[in-house]
């Protein structure tokens, strides 16, 4: 598995940590000055969808590919709520929170069983179920059409404009945050760090790990579904893309992009996508007649690069590198051990000249 | 069963079959209370199947389990631990990335409700830390708290593992060869140690070292091709011509 670099964070000095959250914080804050507004609300969201992800593949070691369905049906979920009752937003976002929860529980009841590529298979299977109801209930989805005009009520304010709008949404995602980030650095999040670790002793040692799994399992959901309800709210739009499987994938590529098992990471690989994705979407790169920057393509091959380049993702080498400078061993075996027998040998060859 | 009977354990007809082959083969086992009751035999002979269904990791082809008058029979693992049964293992079985410190918090966190709780700070942890060192300082670890369990040597493991167990305060312990790998003065401390704990629980011991076998059991059991060959006193046992064949006979198979 990869580095735990949650914990390496945990042992920097708390001055550090009080940087990296002020540091993200600002920048969270100063987003919607520097980027085009929408798309700052666009990285928000999916930062946030990232983190949720995270909560399974990096910490309790289950790949879910089919986190579409939460993200998906809490869009659809939080744009009736919306245009039917003319609810506050966030209330709808909730409302989908909700949904998505209620949801994750028979999936996550049927997926546990299963572990390692078959949990992915089961929750990508369910989530294509998903995909298949949500494109023939048209009266509610809207089928190929989506669901549109989504309004953005808050108490009569205007936030058609999305520089205010990104204002009204962003606490809704620092709250989804704030929970991932206790249900990390809680009791129970131990837990899950030894299930990924070591289920088989994690049972003898009495945690029923079925169970804690699907409690993380729909907490995800939970949180998936706060960040897809907002991305709806944000677009006034749900669309079939949503539910599609590579929305699954996309969120899987950004969480290990950024490094698995570190909530950072995941925003920073939520954010380089979004806007790579964004750039791409505006100024395709034409080789010839060709297209190369078609949806995926450019994408994947980062991914791949990432992958390739730095084992532990973007933000786990990172913190791997600032371990290293301050000699802090590592907690896993990495390459630089193997240098030393070398080094060893050297003063040997030394004495014949 | 009655439970005054002073068993904690009794196993009737118990079996397990893997695809035909019959690893523990109708074995009727009865450990009584305070005993420390030692599980030997040959390679192979079905020992670590045995505690791997005591423990409920594997679900018996045939037969029943009581626990103190309750049939445990088929329970999930972290029922049975809950119930008071620890164990180690026999393959080394950690956390290689958690530190020996955290192996213990959360062994004492097993014990407790707390694992649910996510939505408070893992500080409450820190009341676990005085009563982990404690147990780290028993098995001989406590200098390495800090070290994931990864980079141990393979003697510690072994002493994480008891450690880990004892984490539990379990009334019934089963140990699957707690001394292997160790070298002459950890395997004394292993036995000081399963000879202090001994006093307020049932220990159930698979061990080759017949030294260890010798100084610690009060009843031994014989196991050969999943079947109890015999069962008494060390001393009934080791001048049991059978056992004496089954061993050399273990030998010379292997
Ligand atoms: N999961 C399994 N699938 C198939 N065969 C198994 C399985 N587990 C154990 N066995 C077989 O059952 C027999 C008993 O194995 P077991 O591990 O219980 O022996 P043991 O008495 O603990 O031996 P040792 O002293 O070497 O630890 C062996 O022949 C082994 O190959
Ligand atoms: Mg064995």
């Amino acid at each position: 598995m990869t580095a735990l670099v949650f914990r390496k964070l945990a042992a920097m000095p708390r001055l550090w940590r009080l940087v990296a959250v002020l540091g993200g914080l600002l920048i969270a804050l100063a987003l919607p000055w520097l980027i085009y507004p929408p798309i700052a609300m666009d990285i928000v969201a999916w930062a946030l969808f990232a983190v949720a992800l995270d909560l399974l593949l990096g910490f309790t070691g289950l790949l879910s590919f089919g986190h579409a369905a939460f993200w998906g049906s809490a869009a659809y979920t939080a744009g009736t709520i919306a245009i039917e009752t003319g609810a506050p937003f966030p209330v709808a976002v909730l409302g989908a929170a909700v949904v998505a929860m209620v949801l994750a529980v028979p999936i996550a009841l049927l997926a546990v069983r299963r572990t390692g590529i078959y949990f992915a298979m089961v929750t990508l299977a369910f989530a294509q179920m998903v995909y298949y109801v949500a494109n023939q209930w048209r009266g509610l989805t809207g089928g190929e059409n989506g669901l549109q005009g989504i309004p953005k009520n808050l108490f009569g304010l205007d936030l058609s404009d999305p520089f205010y709008f990104y204002y009204a949404g962003l606490p809704i995602a620092l709250i989804g945050l704030l929970i991932a980030w206790r249900v990390v650095h809680s009791p129970f999040g131990r837990v899950l760090v030894a299930i990924r670790e070591n289920p088989a002793r994690s049972r003898s040692l009495g945690y029923p790990v079925d169970r804690y799994k699907v409690m993380v399992f729909v907490i995800s959901a939970g949180l998936s579904g706060l960040a897809g309800g907002l991305y709806a709210v944000s677009h006034g739009f749900a669309s079939l893309q949503e539910v599609y499987w590579t929305t699954s994938g996309k969120v899987v590529i950004m969480t290990v992009l950024g490094g698995i098992g570190t909530l950072w990471g995941s925003m920073i690989g939520a954010a380089v996508i979004v806007q790579v994705e964004d750039y791409l979407a505006t100024s395709g790169i034409h080789i010839g007649p060709v297209n190369i920057t078609g949806p995926g393509l450019i994408t994947g091959l980062i991914f791949v690069g990432v992958v390739l380049l730095f084992r532990r993702g973007v933000w786990g080498t990172v913190a791997h590198l600032l371990r290293r400078r301050r000699h802090v061993p590592d907690a896993e075996p990495h390459l630089s051990g193997t240098t030393v027998p070398a080094a060893e040998q050297e003063p040997a060859v030394a004495p014949k000249s | 069963m009655d439970p005054s009977d002073g068993a904690v354990i009794k196993t009737a007809g118990l079996s397990k079959s893997f695809r035909g082959f019959t690893a523990v083969d109708r074995v009727d086992l009865t450990v009584a209370d305070g005993d420390v009751h030692a599980l030997v035999g040959p390679n192979g002979a079905g020992k670590t199947t045995l505690f791997n269904l005591l423990t409920g990791f594997l679900k018996p082809s045939a037969g029943q389990i009581m626990l103190g008058g309750r049939d445990i029979t088929g329970s999930s693992p972290e029922r049975i631990a809950r119930l008071g049964v620890a164990r180690s293992f026999q393959i080394t079985n950690l956390f290689e990335q958690l530190t020996l410190q955290q192996h213990v918090e959360l062994a004492l966190m097993g014990t407790t409700k707390l694992g649910h709780r996510f939505w408070v700070s893992d500080r409450v942890l820190t009341k676990f830390r005085a009563r982990a060192g404690e147990l780290l300082d028993e098995v001989g670890l406590v200098r390495q708290r800090e070290v994931p369990a990864g980079t141990l040597a393979y003697g510690q493991k072994r002493a994480l593992e008891l450690a880990l167990a004892l984490a539990l305060d379990p009334a019934v312990l089963l140990l699957d060869e707690p001394t292997a790998g160790m070298g002459m003065e950890d395997v004394e401390r292993t036995v000081e140690l399963v000879r202090r704990i001994r006093t307020d629980r049932t220990v159930v011991l698979v061990e080759h070292n017949m030294s260890v076998v010798a100084g610690l059991a009060d009843r031994v059991t014989v196991l050969q091709f999943g079947q109890i060959l015999t069962e008494g006193t060390y001393d009934e046992v080791r001048s049991d011509p059978r056992v004496i064949e089954a061993y050399l006979g273990g030998e010379s198979a292997a």
